[in-house]
């Protein structure tokens, strides 16, 4: 993306939620988003998910333009299912669905036939090494919640993940678990994965780490480098 | 995949609470609608077991039903001998109220003559009436037992029950009786005997009892029932009803009040049910807010969302449905009037319930519409 402006209001009300961000996501990278609370990670997050429209600026995925001032895609809908993957701070299942389900239904919407969307499910799950295939997220730990989510944002090969505060209900070591989760799909199907989060214990695990401050990208660093700063 | 039963499955108590509470909203809509079905049949029930072609009542009345008719007793024997009648009977009509094994009894009673057109209908137990006097058919809905007796009349004359119908109330749900007309005429007309004396005393002759209220006439077959009635009005103080006409003032006079009432209260069920349907439908679609936005967020389209509420809605309707008719099912044997569910209006209700989730549903779908996808990024 380049040139992303976003604001919301206007007048004296007006608020710069992001302003003036350039930012590439390369395939197979795993990029941390850090920042005060505020700063517009989330804003940023919802722009290149495609859920808030920016008010200025120019965004690609996969090299296609999709924002230039306006969206160009009519269908974002069909974007948001086909192309990205999303992990949310409290991972989000369908309460009424189990785990096999929910991954499950994120391929039926994409029109995979049900039988093989449970299959594929199952193989998915498995490769997260998830047993309580028929369990209900209620059911789950929290750690396992998070992987049936993270299944179920790879269920259609996204090109792109975005998560928001994945590790931020889980220990320490469910936290790097989840990690070595994202840094396994970041790497074997080479998507471009985005994590917004605030835990400082697993920033050495990113390519590359944005800060942002006040909507704009403070800095990009590696995390060897921005320990180096933080110290 | 199917969102909306997979909800279900995953919540079943509380969808099966949800459903028992509309099933039993519906159930009082169907017991209404099978009250005023009821009612009418009830009140015709009486005239078509008469199987009368002409009822002959006094000159500008709308029979013994519908208003008072009086008319002398040798009526009957004028019509019989008129050409193309083959039967008449006379008949009164008066509702009397006793007490019997400790209970009040209140009766719609006939006098018929026997052996004429006029007497009860088929018997589920005992016989038809055999003496002059003191005998009576009721109607099982009574509660009376056969070998009972019931004092009646203003000297408490002992009846006893001797034969049992079944399905015979009168248009006010009271259980039909019938006596011989000798008996019903003084139970009409008699007066105890102090006024009695005391009319004679005045110099006054005591009330006639011999008056009928109608005569029921059966005519011969291919005979025209507007001839009879024609030629019977040349008698200046009768009139004559044909049976259908019968039934019409009936449905027309006796029990259209009754059914404009109990249309009203099936309209004002029907509303609240639709109400009711809605807040819980609008109430579900709430409690899955975050989940509707994970839906959209992943990439569902509109379509999915709605019809996860419109479906969830028509199962609940559907549930509530055959919850209500099931329960109304079990219980109408216990109301005190009786309700009669016809096919005809299950399907009519069927068609309101479903248009009612439909329209129930919108309050729900609009607000499903209105969640944006970023809500599910939202803070946890």
């Amino acid at each position: 993306m380049h040139g992303i402006s976003t604001h919301f209001g206007a007048g004296p009300t007006r608020v710069d939620a992001l302003i003036d961000i350039d930012l590439r996501v390369d395939a197979g990278e795993l990029v941390g988003l850090r920042g005060p609370s505020g700063c517009g990670k989330s804003t940023l997050l919802n722009v290149i998910g495609c859920v808030t429209e920016p008010s200025e600026g120019e965004m690609r995925i996969d090299d296609e333009p999709v924002y230039d001032r306006r969206w160009l895609r009519r269908d974002l809908r069909r974007l948001r299912l086909t192309r990205i993957g999303f992990i949310f701070q409290t991972h989000n299942l369908l309460p009424f669905l189990t785990a096999t389900e929910n991954v499950a239904e994120a391929m039926e919407l994409n029109g995979v036939k049900p039988r093989e969307a449970r299959e594929r499910a199952i193989a998915l799950l498995d490769y997260f090494e998830m047993r309580q295939v028929n369990a209900y997220p209620s059911e789950l730990s929290g750690g396992m919640a998070q992987r049936v989510a993270i299944a179920r944002a790879i269920a259609n090969t996204p090109h792109i993940i975005l998560a928001d505060e994945p590790t931020a209900p889980l220990d320490s070591a469910r936290a790097q678990a989840v990690i070595d989760l994202l840094t396994r799909i970041a790497r074997e199907q080479r998507a471009a994965v985005l994590v917004v989060t605030h835990d400082a214990s697993i920033f050495h695990r990113f390519d590359r780490l944005v800060s942002m401050r006040d909507g704009r990208i403070e800095a990009q660093t590696t995390p060897a480098v921005s320990e180096t700063a933080n110290a | 995949m199917n969102l909306a039963i997979r909800d279900v499955r995953r919540n079943k108590l509380r969808f099966a609470l949800t459903a028992l509470g509309i099933g039993m909203l519906l159930g009082v809509v169907i017991a209404m609608t099978g009250i005023y079905e009821g009612a009418l049949t009830d009140a015709l029930s009486l005239p078509r077991a008469l199987r009368a072609d002409l009822w002959v009542v006094q000159q500008h009345s709308f029979g013994p039903f519908a208003e008072p008719s009086r008319i002398p007793r040798d009526t009957r024997e004028l019509i019989r001998r008129m050409p193309g009648v083959a039967a008449a009977g006379a008949v009164t009509f008066q509702t009397v109220q006793a007490m019997a094994g400790g209970k009040p009894v209140r009766l719609f009673l006939e006098g018929y003559e026997i052996g004429r057109p006029g007497g009860p209908p088929g018997l589920i137990a005992g016989h038809g009436l055999t003496e002059s006097h003191y005998e009576i058919i009721v109607d099982a809905s009574s509660k009376l037992k056969l070998g009972e007796v019931v004092p009646l009349g203003p000297y408490r004359d002992p009846y006893t029950v001797v034969g049992l119908t079944r399905g015979m109330v009168s248009s006010g749900g009271d259980p039909m009786a019938w006596v011989t007309l000798q008996d019903a005429q003084a139970l009409q007309f008699a007066v105890p005997p102090p006024l009695e004396r005391r009319e004679r005393a005045a110099g006054r002759s005591p009330p006639t009892t011999t008056d009928i209220n109608a005569v029921l006439v059966r005519l011969e077959p291919g005979a025209s029932v507007a001839a009879a009635a024609q030629e019977i009005a040349r008698w200046k103080h009768l009139a004559a009803v044909p049976e259908k006409a019968e039934e019409s003032y009936l449905a027309q006079f006796v029990i259209q009040k009754m059914q404009q009432q109990l249309g009203m209260f099936m309209g004002i069920l029907t509303t609240v049910s639709a109400v009711i349907i809605a807040l819980i439908i609008y109430t579900l679609t709430m409690d899955k807010l975050r989940s509707i936005a994970t839906l959209k967020l992943i990439g569902a389209p509109d379509r999915v969302i709605v019809w996860l509420i419109v479906q969830q809605a028509l199962v609940l309707g559907a549930s509530g449905y055959a919850i209500g008719l099931g329960l109304i099912e079990q219980v109408k044997g216990y109301f005190p009037r009786r309700v009669q569910i016809e096919p005809r209006d299950l399907a009519v209700l069927a068609v309101v319930v479903l248009v009612i989730c439909l329209l129930g549903s919108l309050l729900g779908v609009r607000a499903a519409l209105r969640i944006q996808p970023a809500e599910a990024l939202a803070g946890g």
